[in-house]
């Protein structure tokens, strides 16, 4: 039984002090250093076949304008995907599940994107908020209607995130209670949550993969209507 | 043929007479800096052993996850305590 079921979501500590950079900087110490070699081994090879795919992708429907974004967008990609499955591994602290996390991360590139679309293009990009061919009465309410899903961008991409990794790991938390309590009285009975468990397990890896994607493709695509 | 004298400082672990250890404990850097520096140079050296060569398989990172698995049960510890099964709560 537990206490809280919000426990497992609680930052590691030493001693008092809170371990929440180290559990961040977790991707920069399973990323290989790039090297000059022609002919490199099989982790870094790997890694910069996995690198140049992202950034290729991530690129493709960008203006040149956008290409500047490149380094970011895919080192974005590279840690919030490393986040994700680090934290399926048992007793991993997963930074994404907290809010202040993803908003640290989702308020100033949402912010940034804005501000270059109207700095650099700043009819284009207002133009943005008011789709094509809208009868012209309800050109006023619409407008409205676009700057509200304009500013709700953050707010959106941040809680999506965090959302989605604290929901799944909740849910994988609740079905092996029940499946652990069973499994020594009726065992017939915790064969359901077991399997139960064994699929979530498969869907919350998917999840956290695509949730990276998500993320990361969203602010290119916010990327690409302001550049 | 006599070796040459090395320092104290800088000798490693392995090549310290039992009877200089403490000595070479005190020697050692325990600023920020040197602590950091301390961990970095392990860090590298299992890195460059396991990770960063070749013929990589699964080994080093399994190895690697394993220690990171271990190191966060003990930083949890005192949450996951409430957690035991019991049989009268």
């Amino acid at each position: 039984m537990m206490t809280n079921l919000f426990n497992q979501f609680e930052i590691p500590q030493m001693f008092g002090t809170k371990m929440t950079l180290i559990t961040l900087l977790l991707p920069l110490m399973l990323t290989p250093q790039p090297t000059n070699r022609l002919s490199t081994n099989r982790t870094y090879t790997l890694t910069k076949w996995m690198l140049k795919e992202i950034t290729k992708h991530l690129m493709l429907p960008t203006s040149k304008n956008g290409f500047k974004w490149a380094p970011l967008l895919t080192s974005l990609l590279l840690m919030l995907l490393t986040l994700n499955i680090v934290g399926m591994f048992p007793y991993t602290f997963t930074p994404t599940t907290q809010l202040s996390v993803n908003m640290a991360l989702a308020l100033p590139l949402w912010l940034a994107t804005v501000l270059i679309g109207l700095r650099t293009q700043p009819t284009k990009s207002m133009a943005h908020l008011l789709p094509e061919g809208t009868p012209t009465l309800l050109i006023p309410t619409l407008i409205v209607i676009e700057s509200i899903s304009l500013l709700i961008r953050p707010i959106a991409l941040g809680v999506r995130l965090t959302a989605n990794l604290t929901a799944g790991h909740l849910l994988l938390q609740l079905i092996s209670t029940a499946a652990l309590s069973t499994i020594k009285m009726i065992p017939t009975l915790s064969l359901l949550p077991t399997v139960l468990l064994i699929l979530l397990m498969v869907l919350e890896f998917a999840v956290a993969i695509i949730q990276a994607y998500v993320f990361t493709l969203l602010t290119c695509l916010y990327l690409q209507e302001n550049t | 043929m006599a070796d040459k004298v090395v320092p104290i400082k800088e000798q490693k672990l392995m090549d310290v007479k039992l009877g200089q250890l403490p000595s070479w404990l005190a020697a050692r850097d325990y600023s920020a800096q040197g602590i950091f520096l301390g961990f970095k140079a392990g860090y590298d050296r299992f890195f460059n052993k396991y990770i960063n060569v070749k013929n990589a398989g699964i080994g080093g990172f399994a190895m690697l996850m394993t220690g990171y698995v271990i190191l966060s049960y003990t930083w949890s510890y005192s949450h996951l305590k409430t957690e035991r099964i019991r049989k009268y709560h």
